[in-house]
């Protein structure tokens, strides 16, 4: 039996265990005891209030902030770090770059010879090959955060995190690149933060909703079908009033 | 941007020669404007040699201080604990007064050039390095949160994410720098030199010669506007993703 070398172990997206996490900010309890694991290969959807600590959760698992107690794993058993592409709320691009110069950032961050082709390539993916020289101010919200989303490409890791990269645009251009997004990202472990019951039904294979304070997780929803999902879908209009109310539930009005 | 200069130059000229004619001041306190412009051409060749001696001082200065300043605080960015030996020189540098020291640094580096470089340059290095590194500092979180996840290098994101980032506020120091290096120029020639603007001002000062230290006057007023117009529009130039305010 042979057994995978590193550089496919380091290739194949693991599914993730979070186990036990809490986190304190300023003394206060954001969450506790939290558990969830992601399936490899699939779209899982955190769902929840804004200010519930779903933004602390990715940071922890992007190994941007420790947590309290706790730890996140991968169902490989290999470390995490070095296998996940991180997408902001902000798209975060550098102002003096080009968009294929912010696409090609991680390799210039790392010190190696960034590939221009791999980035046009891209940057074609996302409808954008003829806008390679713009600066980020001379594009639109929706073009930046399809060149935020072809710089994730880019680093081309197994595990995707995303903090609701789409929150910040109008309904059409936010249905078109999470279309592009389910599309171009699927086969990797991805874990999208959303405040938008219609997003986290079109885009999941799981839902789970984290609310309250001290924030709790209710046990994930399995959606049918594959993602991206049409909008107008019976079922999924169904499961989207189903997530409004549970959300409302844990809001004092 | 230049016809409005000119517009304020003849506005300003007016109400100096309307001053002249009509209070009773006496020509060796206030000089007319013709006999300004008169000295003016009658010595310019004198003044062209000495205008260009000072010249070289406020670019020599400028270009050293502006090195040396974004240098320590590249230097502080890269090794924050050097912040904590540095910064107190740095004020130290800025609480005494750059005229006490002239006089010093002329006794130790000669009446030629090198003391009023110096002295620029020390009144230069403060504005530039407290700016740069302010700029240095104040690099996007988020971007640093990114570079993290990329696994990038610690000197790969001083160099391509902070460096760029401080440069608009580089350029503030910069600004700053440009507008008051011509102090340090003539303040050396003041105190100790054998040309320049500011020997050719204590000079005519002392013989009474007051439209030709007007003239000395007028040349470095054009000289520190010209040299600021430049700097600024290079400044934007090299800055072309900061939005115009």
């Amino acid at each position: 039996m042979r057994l995978p070398s590193q550089a496919e172990q380091h290739l194949a997206p693991p599914g993730l265990r979070l186990e036990n996490l809490s986190l304190t900010y300023a003394g206060v309890l954001i969450f506790e005891a939290l558990n969830l694991t992601l399936e490899a290969r699939q779209f899982s959807v955190l769902l929840g209030p804004s200010g519930v600590g779903k933004t602390s959760l990715l940071r922890i698992i992007a190994g941007l902030e420790a947590p309290a107690s706790g730890q996140v794993t991968a169902s490989d058993g290999a470390p995490l770090a070095g296998r996940i592409a991180y997408m902001a709320q902000q798209d975060l691009l550098l102002p003096w770059a080009s968009a294929r110069g912010n696409v090609m950032l991680g390799d210039k961050l790392r010190g190696k010879r960034p590939d221009r082709a791999k980035a046009d390539d891209l940057l074609a993916q996302v409808g954008l090959r003829a806008r390679a020289r713009a600066l980020p101010a001379q594009l639109s919200g929706g073009e930046r955060q399809r060149v935020a989303l072809a710089r994730t490409l880019y680093e081309d890791r197994p595990v995707v995190l995303m903090d609701e990269p789409f929150s910040a645009l109008d309904a059409i251009t936010r249905a078109r690149i999470q279309d592009l997004a389910a599309r171009l990202l699927a086969g990797r472990t991805v874990f999208l933060i959303t405040h938008d019951p219609l997003e986290a039904c079109r885009l999941g294979h799981s839902l789970a909703v984290l609310a309250g304070s001290p924030a709790v997780l209710a046990p994930p929803i399995t959606v049918p079908g594959h993602p991206p999902r049409p909008a107008d879908d019976e079922s999924l209009l169904h499961l989207q009033g189903e997530l409004l109310r549970r959300l409302a539930g844990t809001i004092p009005a | 941007m230049i016809s409005r200069f000119l517009i304020t130059l003849a506005v300003f000229v007016g109400l100096w020669g309307a001053l002249t004619a009509l209070a009773p001041i006496p020509a060796y306190m206030l000089p007319t404007p013709q006999a300004v412009a008169n000295a003016l051409w009658t010595q310019r060749a004198d003044l062209a040699a000495n205008t260009l001696v000072t010249l070289t001082e406020i670019l020599l200065g400028l270009g050293l201080g502006t090195l040396l300043g974004a240098g320590a605080a590249l230097c502080i960015a890269a090794a924050p604990f050097l912040q904590r030996w540095l910064m107190p020189l740095l004020v130290i540098s800025q609480a005494i007064p750059v005229f006490a020291l002239a006089p010093l640094l002329v006794l130790w580096l000669g009446f030629g050039m090198a003391s009023k470089v110096a002295l620029a340059v020390l009144i230069i290095f403060f504005p530039v390095t407290a700016n740069c590194l302010d700029g240095l500092r104040r690099t996007e979180p988020g971007w640093l949160d990114l570079a993290h996840t990329m696994n990038a290098r610690h000197l790969r994101i001083l160099f391509q994410l902070r460096l760029p980032a401080a440069l608009p506020a580089f350029a503030s120091g910069l600004r700053v720098a440009t507008a008051i290096a011509p102090i340090g120029a003539v303040l050396g020639e003041w105190v100790g030199a054998s040309s320049g603007l500011g020997y050719v001002m204590i000079n005519a000062n002392a013989r009474i010669q007051t439209p030709l230290m007007f003239a000395a006057l007028v040349i470095l007023a054009l000289l520190a506007i010209g040299l600021y117009m430049l700097v600024d529009r290079a400044l934007r130039r090299i800055l072309y993703w900061v939005p115009e305010r």
